[in-house]
């Protein structure tokens, strides 16, 4: 039984520590970064570091490293949204054709695609239902899309006959795009009778993309777990040498009480989160355990991830609250994450459907 | 769920998990699954079972019925007796006074007194906390005045927990009241209970149970041989005991073990639908304590217990804590007069004893954290 990493994944992570550490080596410098157009920057540099691959070569254990490497400076490139779970999917659904013509172009980052799978009022479904095929045409609604205005391509989710299909759409297509609360982008887009390709058979393919979502929840996880890491850093650094009353914040037992229920959190999140990842990483899982696992990776994220990205803010006061200070960034990711990946509630009811599975759930099998 | 353990220890597992399941009798088990009180000779008859087949104190040295196992294995062996409903062997003969004489007393006191100790032929009790002594365990004041070869003992110890059951007491005792520091001047003693002057009243607890004790020692005299070490170094052995006593005690297994049990019982009453939610919940939190547990054990071998070990105790209490208030809940109205509600009261305790939470969350703070 291994939680430690081998001397090549090591090198991966200081490769991408370094990479991402420069590109977004301040607060400031991701805010101006989020502030223009797209809104990430590290983007070129990680293709040509091989880490825009990791998806399609590498197991879940280097995904995981490299996002958590990109959360612990709250990177805004949509790795997971783009690489994990569109092209992902696009890797594990699509004909021998569309692999060939798509899977190395958005390796090398020549193409960003992002999966159109979410809609309006329906939280965390995959089923499609507002936007449905026929004909060669998509009509209907998705929303939220993250970064769907910079992306060459969408892989869409929507109605067939028998389920959910997915399908490639390049243009012919509206979208209203916000910015949304951590920096990024996300976008409304609207379909009607925009030509679309089948991804793959165009058959239902539901449980593909169920599985790419836990999969990308897996590694979303890691980005949170990055973000919490070093959100508890900053706030305990800060303890340390803020002074109220004339004395540094750490001399009163309220606040380092915090800061240690924040560290009992963290310890808890890396455990599942790592877990979760041991269980994506291990070809005798089944899709059903790392569905659960992904749940229980995103509890934590739900959990620990408010915990501590709230308590971080508290714990500054006033400063935690700015633009200016790194902190409240770190939050703004951290809840953004959880947003995305499902909530406690939707979790718990996946996890209650399965109630009956175990009697001791044991993470050793 | 494939968090893989290697081939060995995996059938390391397995022959735990049979020699648990088969050689302990099923009426302790079952009464122990069941939550219920076990009597004193059920506690020894089991861990005699253990100790007959060296499994009783695997952490002791060697030469004295230990095992060369990793911390891993300690932790699956710890594990799996909880899972099986094994009474664990006896924390003060097993993890506390054993491991204490066995690296600390003289060879004469290890002879007369390890195999003994490890085969719960004799019942040890703790004498550590007084009545102005608690998580500020240095401020002691029972007292230990030589007299030729003789301690004269006098004071009160509390929070004895099952001290009448007790044949022996170890004792940490005031032996130089002028020590520069309250710490350098506090011995560690071995008195036999019978010993003329020694009083044990059982306090009443907020269960309706007695299984903590106070203990008056007065004028009770005391053979200097029975003497741990040197005379006001017993700091040091009490603080490697305390180390020793944080170890195992997140109970995930135990923890594990209760929800399940919750859950056949929310489904038998037709309730299940209910509690789901909740059940899944600490299942999860169990499910991130469990692995942090695995990974503090896969980490502290050779060295100091991993810093992480005050996270064990914080959650681990607490959800042993949940988890009692779930199997109350979920007896509604009837919890009122059942054993459930008695030990999740009881249970209260597991945040207080083996240093409280607050003092976890100050060594955090302190240690890990730098603060």
């Amino acid at each position: 039984m291994e939680f430690t990493i081998d001397t090549e994944q090591q090198s991966l992570v200081q490769a991408v520590r370094g990479l991402v550490g420069k590109t977004y080596d301040s607060s400031e410098a991701r805010r101006a970064v989020t502030k223009a157009e797209p809104g990430f920057a590290a983007w070129d540099q990680l293709a040509e570091m091989g880490v825009l691959s990791l998806p399609f070569e590498a197991t879940a254990a280097e995904v995981s490293l490299a996002a958590e490497e990109l959360g612990r400076v709250i990177a805004p490139d949509p790795f997971v949204e783009s690489i994990v779970l569109a092209g992902g999917l696009i890797n594990s659904v699509g004909t021998d054709e569309q692999k060939s013509e798509l899977v190395d172009a958005i390796a090398e980052g020549q193409t960003l695609p992002v999966l159109a799978w979410l809609e309006p009022n329906r939280g965390w479904s995959a089923q499609a239902v507002s936007v449905t095929y026929s004909d060669g045409k998509l009509n209907g609604v998705k929303s939220t899309v993250v970064q769907a205005d910079r992306a060459d391509l969408l892989v869409v989710s929507a109605a067939v006959d028998g389920g959910t299909g997915l399908f490639l759409v390049t243009d012919g297509y509206a979208t209203e795009t916000e910015r949304t609360h951590d920096g990024s982008r996300a976008a409304t887009v609207t379909f009607s009778d925009t030509p679309a390709v089948a991804l793959g058979d165009g058959g239902d393919a539901l449980a593909a993309l169920e599985h790419a979502l836990n999969l990308a929840r897996i590694a979303y996880a890691h980005e949170a777990l990055g973000a919490m890491a070093v959100a508890l850093d900053i706030t305990v650094g800060y303890l340390k040498t803020r002074k109220q009353f004339g004395v540094t914040l750490n001399k009163f037992q309220a606040l380092t009480f915090r800061a240690a229920d924040m560290y009992v959190e963290l310890e808890l999140a890396r455990s599942a989160i790592t877990w979760a990842t041991i269980v994506a990483a291990d070809e005798g899982s089944t899709p059903e355990d790392v569905a659960a696992a992904a749940s229980h990776a995103a509890l934590q994220v739900a959990r620990a991830g408010r915990h501590i990205a709230l308590d971080a803010i508290q714990l500054h006061g006033g400063i935690g609250m700015t633009a200016e200070y790194s902190v409240g960034h770190y939050a703004s990711r951290i809840l953004a994450i959880g947003q995305m990946i499902g909530d406690e509630t939707f979790h718990l009811d996946r996890l209650a459907a399965r109630i009956d599975d175990h009697t001791v759930l044991d993470p050793i099998g | 769920m494939r968090l893989q353990l290697s081939p060995e220890d995996q059938k390391f597992r397995e022959e735990m998990r049979e020699f648990f399941t088969t050689q302990i009798p099923e009426r302790i088990r079952s009464k122990v699954i069941a939550r219920q009180e076990l009597s004193k000779e059920e506690m020894v008859e089991s861990q005699q079972i253990l100790n007959a087949a060296g499994l009783a104190v695997p952490g002791w040295p060697l030469e004295w019925g230990g095992k060369d196992w990793s911390q891993l294995q300690r932790h699956i062996w710890h594990e799996e007796m909880q899972l099986a409903g094994v009474p664990q062997p006896l924390a003060f003969n097993a993890s506390m006074v054993g491991p204490v004489i066995a690296n600390f007393a003289s060879q004469e006191l290890k002879e007369r007194f390890l195999a003994k100790t490890a085969n719960l032929d004799i019942w040890w009790a703790q004498g550590f906390s007084e009545p102005d002594a608690g998580s500020d365990l240095a401020s002691l004041r029972t007292t230990a005045v030589r007299e030729g070869d003789e301690y004269v003992v006098n004071g009160q110890k509390t929070w004895t927990t099952l001290g009448q059951y007790g044949d022996w007491i170890f004792m940490l005792v005031r032996t130089d009241p002028a020590a520069p520091k309250k710490q350098q001047g506090i011995s560690f003693l071995l008195i036999d209970m019978t010993t003329p002057g020694v009083t044990v009243r059982p306090i009443e607890l907020i269960d309706g149970g007695f299984e903590v004790n106070e203990v008056f020692f007065d004028n009770v005299r005391v053979p200097v041989g029975n003497l741990v070490g040197e005379e006001n170094a017993g700091w040091t052995y009490a603080k490697f005991l305390l180390g020793n006593e944080r170890v195992g005690i997140a109970q995930v297994g135990a923890s594990q073990r209760h929800l399940a049990t919750a859950k056949e019982i929310a489904k038998e009453r037709g309730v299940l639908d209910r509690f789901a939610s909740r059940i899944v919940s600490l299942e999860s939190e169990l499910l991130a304590l469990e692995t942090t547990a695995l990974r503090v054990a896969a980490h502290s071998d050779g060295g100091k217990p991993h810093p992480a070990s005050s996270v064990l105790k914080i959650k681990g209490s607490v959800l042993i804590q949940a988890v009692s208030e779930l199997l109350m809940d979920i007896e509604g109205p009837a919890a009122t007069t059942s054993w459930n509600s008695r030990v999740f009261l009881n249970n209260r305790k597991v945040s207080i004893f083996g240093g409280s939470n607050e003092v976890q969350r100050t060594i955090i703070a302190g240690t890990i954290l730098g603060l």
